[in-house]
């Protein structure tokens, strides 16, 4: 069994590492200690600013900040950061396109016992509809890390979200690399491709040995970067396995399978199965419970893969 | 003040006036009451009060502004015009399919512009996070911005009040326009904020009251916030929404509509400027 650790603990880490070496400020909503900014405060405490439980005021706050020449990263809940402070993301953020990096933690389903009024399945919909914003989904802390460093590295508004759940870290390999907007073949196959993001990758892994045993031949893609979407990648797998399904722990509306579908449906129309939250809310419960529950399980991805091979024409 | 000084600034704020009604008028469309009624406080911030440089409009070492009121950004373009950021005659180009200036501030695209506003409540925090910079990096420079009356029903102008304060920001100035009507009817009667002393007083602010369209009073209350250490300071700007037009003062109907020729070229005679 891997090793699990949760992205956001990965999040924390990542600005106490690259804080030693370049000068951004951090901000929270009096979440710190959950969002792992904290690891930052005590490192810097003189580059942290608590904006207490005022998320709208605080995503302005940081395109002020970002305008006056310094990074910020801004971080609270995926509920309060792309729900509550939607609208001062698109306007103060987005439309000056500014080097504002929200780091968005408490995402999906995974916030287990809290329920429904705290999982936001909704972040990468919402988030992805703003002209500019580059979103990103770490399948683990490994690439947590990695997410963290290019964010920062990039011109313009980054949204990152990160887990509040330890999930098995996959990446662990010395040719790791990270390379922003570009997804990452982790298994081949010929009958049909998982198109998996964030903790779904590891599941849709899962998925493909269950095929196998059946004599299904899937290929696995993490889709890290949900925008911009890596197309080409996306457009090879429906040429070449005539068949997607995608996987995410976020609503099955306007997420990774919306992206997916799109891309394809212009390009080279393929049958799309899309697992994820079906349209409707949380509730509460332990992480492994909820995940059952809504059906984000290898032997849903599996089964979903069998319905998609079998609409090939 | 020396009266030369301030026949200067009254005659720059009637250009200012005249490019606003100039904008919108071509424009047929924009929001010329609540333009009006900042000209004074536009022209005593660009040219006494702050340090801008129209050659260099991204000088790192500049005062800011922040007009969180963003559909007032008539005033703001007349400003920048009679400053030497882009030509005056540009103000023609207002809200045109292939102007730069947009129907709110756009800082991506006008010189000048040091933050893009408009959504009301938004720009009063962008300042803030200004002034924490300048406060961080231990630059001199100072923020400004304008924030409306009927704006300030937004939560989020006291989410940026109650941060204002709590860090200290002695080098951020809002001035509230008190014109004291908004779309639907008086303020008052809206959804009444007031008092605003009282509630920026126990939200931690340095208060000052002012009238908004006399330069000695401006120059006191500038100098006031500029005096005052370890709060940041308001300026509430007592006004008369649409001034300088006597058809268009204190008349609600004129937030947001353009006038048609006839009044745009009485408004233009009452100010004593050509068309």
């Amino acid at each position: 069994m891997a090793e699990k650790i949760a992205t956001r603990e990965a999040y924390g880490q990542a600005l106490v590492d690259l804080g030693a070496t370049h000068d951004f400020v951090v901000l929270d909503a009096d979440l710190a200690a959950a969002t792992k900014t904290a690891k930052f405060k005590a490192a810097y405490p003189d580059r942290f600013f608590d904006c207490g439980i005022a998320e709208g005021n605080m995503m302005s706050v940081a395109a002020g900040i970002a305008a006056s020449g310094v990074t910020p990263f801004v971080s609270t809940f995926a509920m309060f950061a792309a729900g509550r402070a939607y609208e001062q993301v698109r306007n103060s953020v987005g439309y000056p396109h500014l080097n504002v990096k929200i780091g968005a933690t408490h995402a999906g389903i995974t916030v287990g016992e809290d329920g429904a009024t705290h999982q936001c399945n909704e972040d990468i919909a919402l988030m992805r509809t703003i002209p500019g914003m580059t979103v990103i989904n770490p399948a683990d802390a490994i690439e947590a890390t990695a997410a963290v460093k290019a964010a920062l590295e990039l011109d313009g508004p980054v949204y990152m979200r990160f887990g509040r759940a330890a999930v098995p870290v996959i990446n662990d390999r010395p040719d790791y690399r990270f390379e922003l907007g570009k997804g990452v073949t982790l298994a081949e196959g010929t009958d049909v491709t998982l198109v998996a993001t964030g903790l779904m990758v590891h599941l849709a892994l899962e998925a493909r040995e269950i095929l196998a045993g059946e004599g299904v031949s899937a290929r696995v893609v993490n889709i890290h970067t949900i925008k911009p979407l890596d197309e080409e990648l996306i457009l090879s797998c429906a040429r070449e396995t005539g068949a997607l399904v995608t996987a995410e722990e976020h609503s099955v509306i306007g997420g990774l399978g919306s992206a997916v579908c799109d891309c394809v449906s212009a390009a080279c129309p393929v049958p799309v199965k899309r697992v994820g939250v079906e349209d409707t809310y949380g509730r509460s419960g332990t992480v492994p419970a909820l995940l059952a529950y809504y059906d984000l399980t290898a032997d849903h991805i599996a089964r979903a893969a069998r319905e998609a091979v079998a609409m090939k024409k | 003040m020396e009266q030369s000084k301030r026949q200067t600034l009254a005659r720059i704020a009637g250009d200012i006036r005249a490019g606003i009604l100039r904008g919108v008028y071509h424009a047929a469309s924009g929001h010329p009451g609540g333009s009006l009624s900042i000209a004074e406080i536009m022209t005593y911030l660009y040219f006494e009060e702050m340090s801008v440089d129209p050659e260099n409009p991204k000088w790192e070492g500049r005062d800011r502004f922040v007009l969180s009121k963003g559909h007032c950004a008539p005033a703001l373009y007349a400003t920048l015009a009679n400053k030497g950021f882009f030509p005056v005659e540009e103000l023609d180009t207002l809200r045109k399919i292939d102007s730069r200036l947009q129907g709110h501030p756009d800082m991506k695209g006008i010189p000048g512009v040091d933050m893009s506003s408009g959504s009301l409540g938004l720009g009063i925090s962008s300042a803030c996070g200004m002034a924490l910079t300048a406060k961080h990096k231990g630059e001199p420079w100072r923020v400004y911005t304008v924030v409306g009356d009927g704006e300030s029903e937004e939560g989020q102008v006291w989410e940026a009040a109650m941060f204002a304060a709590h860090y200290k920001l002695d080098n951020l100035c809002a001035v509230i326009d008190w014109n004291g009507l908004q779309i639907d009817g008086p303020v008052t009667e809206v959804m009444n904020p007031t008092p605003h002393d009282e509630k920026l007083r126990a939200f931690g602010w340095n208060v000052v009251m002012a009238d908004a369209h006399d330069f000695d009073s401006l120059e006191a209350a500038f100098a006031a916030a500029r005096a005052c250490k370890g709060k940041p300071t308001a300026i509430i700007a007592r006004s008369v929404k649409g001034k300088g037009v006597s058809f268009m003062e204190n008349k609600c109907e004129w937030h947001g509509t353009a006038p048609k020729e006839e009044q745009y070229r009485q408004a233009m005679a009452e100010l004593g400027q050509e068309v």
